[in-house]
């Protein structure tokens, strides 16, 4: 279980609990916050799950694969904090993250 | 009904009265004909991933549930879209090299280079011209009297949009959608509407026109259009010397501007008049416009297929591919599939999780004009709203004969005035 805070592009703030094994769109979706479409469902096909890491958490959430690479090379705004929520698995490692949604998704 | 399609409906036989191992869904006729979602049904049921093999196309493999389809979109290193993204292949003197038919790296280079044209920023700049061009396209319609919704919206509006993301002369914007049905008549995807040679003609106007403007634009001020951008980059400055590419990528741009919105525009009137409870669920609260959009998308799926070519043996779905194998993932089966969509053969338009639909594909090739087709929709659709109580369609609708464009030639519709 990791609590997560998810700042909408008008700073807009939730704070949720999400279960382990879940991904952190998984964690955006279930509890309605807007600003994460995944078009896809969670494939890493689409790059409309996009947001902004805190750099705090930046040594926890993983790499990115190289399908996450290329998808971001789409996506807009792309920053170097940037990643596909749904490729970021929940943990209580995760506890505390802080992710920020871009403006638009699509 | 003539003779001649007389005899083209009794060629085409009810799925379920032949055997399986025979069924092949790339007839182009049964999409005129809106036959081919039996075929489809049944393969998604018994034969998810289905071998099939014909004089046209040789040896192809239907991938026709979502899961599989999603599968191939998302695996290009075993998935190639080279040499060809539709089912036939290219004539060896007429390959038209284009960035949604190419791999990684090039693939990536050309597409970044043009994606700024359509990026939400540079849309919600062009979104007050559309919604204008939408009015006035709008406000000029005959009321009361019958004309093809086809013609007068369809083609019009996307038309406009097209000129304006070339930045093509306005006064000759005819020629796009001239272009783009010549690029999207062709045996490769199941039509004959005209022979080769003139389609290669007209095709070679198109470049010189193209030429013109390409030459007129590289040393000319930076300006947000697919030209200025591709002849002022230091990447693609010197693709005009490619012929075939240039053409190529200027003919995947006209059909991914001009096919895919035109069609659903007039899909969604049509699917509204065959579903008339959710016509009326969109005149009580036509808030629901945005998700209505991504519906009907779905529903109207403008590119039935794409193809890729196995680069390497593989499994999918329990069948054995073979290196060279061409798959053919079927968007249209997918959009229709039970086990990925709920209810998935019915139009919803306040539907859960719309946007959850393959119609504009799945990975590096996922369609790049799709918030320009969203806009262009949800713009269209406020404004009819706006002024007419309903759009009534009146009589068939005549469909392109294809197994890639699902089109429509006409939909003769009334206006009816809001009162």
């Amino acid at each position: 279980m990791a609590r997560i805070t998810y700042i909408e592009n008008n700073g807009k703030s939730h704070e949720v609990e999400v279960k382990d094994g879940l991904s952190v769109m998984e964690g955006a979706v279930n509890n309605m916050i807007p600003g994460i479409d995944a078009d896809c469902g969670g494939a890493c096909a689409c790059a409309t799950c996009h947001c902004y890491v805190d750099e705090a958490f930046l040594g926890k959430t993983g790499e990115q694969s190289d399908m996450e690479k290329s998808m971001l090379d789409f996506a807009e705004d792309v920053k170097p904090e940037s990643r596909l929520s749904c490729q970021m698995q929940v943990s209580d490692e995760l506890d505390g993250l802080i992710v920020r949604l871009p403006a638009s998704q699509h | 009904m003539s003779i001649a399609e007389d005899t083209k409906a009794a060629d085409l036989p009810d799925p379920y009265s032949i055997p399986l191992e025979e069924l092949d869904p790339s007839n182009g006729d049964l999409f005129a004909q809106q036959k081919h979602w039996a075929y489809f049904e049944r393969l998604r049921k018994e034969d998810p991933v289905h071998l099939s093999e014909n004089e046209e196309f040789g040896r192809f493999w239907n991938v026709t549930k979502f899961k599989d389809i999603m599968t191939v979109d998302t695996s290009h290193q075993i998935f190639s879209s080279e040499p060809s993204i539709v089912i036939g292949d290219p004539p060896e003197d007429f390959t038209l090299p284009m960035f949604i038919a190419m791999d990684q790296p090039k693939h990536d280079v050309q597409r970044k280079i043009v994606t700024p044209t359509v990026s939400p920023m540079n849309l919600s700049n062009l979104e007050p011209l559309i919604r204008e061009r939408v009015c006035t396209i709008l406000d000029s319609l005959p009321v009361g009297e019958e004309f093809n919704w086809v013609e007068k919206v369809s083609i019009e509006l996307t038309t406009q949009m097209l000129a304006t993301l070339f930045n093509f002369p306005f006064e000759d914007r005819h020629l796009l959608p001239y272009w783009s049905d010549t690029a999207t008549s062709s045996d490769q995807v199941g039509n004959n509407y005209i022979d080769d040679e003139e389609r290669r003609r007209i095709l070679w106007e198109c470049y010189e026109y193209f030429v013109k403007l390409w030459n007129e634009r590289k040393d000319a001020e930076p300006h947000m259009d697919f030209i200025s951008l591709l002849a002022q980059n230091p990447d693609t400055k010197d693709m005009v010397s490619d012929p075939l590419e240039y053409l190529g990528n200027l003919v995947l741009l006209i059909v991914g501007g001009n096919d895919t919105t035109r069609n659903s525009i007039s899909g969604g009137v049509l699917a509204l008049n065959e579903n008339p409870a959710e016509y009326d669920k969109l005149r009580a609260n036509p808030d629901l416009i945005p998700n209505m959009v991504s519906e009907i998308i779905r529903w109207q799926t403008p590119l039935a297929h794409m193809r890729r070519t196995a680069l390497q043996d593989t499994e999918l779905g329990g069948k054995q591919i073979k290196k060279g194998d061409k798959v053919v993932m079927w968007y249209v089966s997918g959009n229709r599939d039970e086990d990925a969509i709920d209810r998935a053969n019915e139009f919803l338009i306040d539907r859960e999780k719309a946007r959850h639909h393959i119609a504009f594909g799945f990975g590096i090739h996922r369609c790049m004009g799709n918030r320009v087709a969203e806009m262009q929709l949800r713009i269209l659709w406020e404004e009819i709203m706006a002024r007419f109580e309903r759009v009534e369609v009146v009589g068939e609708p005549e469909r392109l004969q294809s197994n890639f464009v699902m089109g429509f030639l006409q939909l003769p519709v009334v206006l009816h005035p809001k009162k």
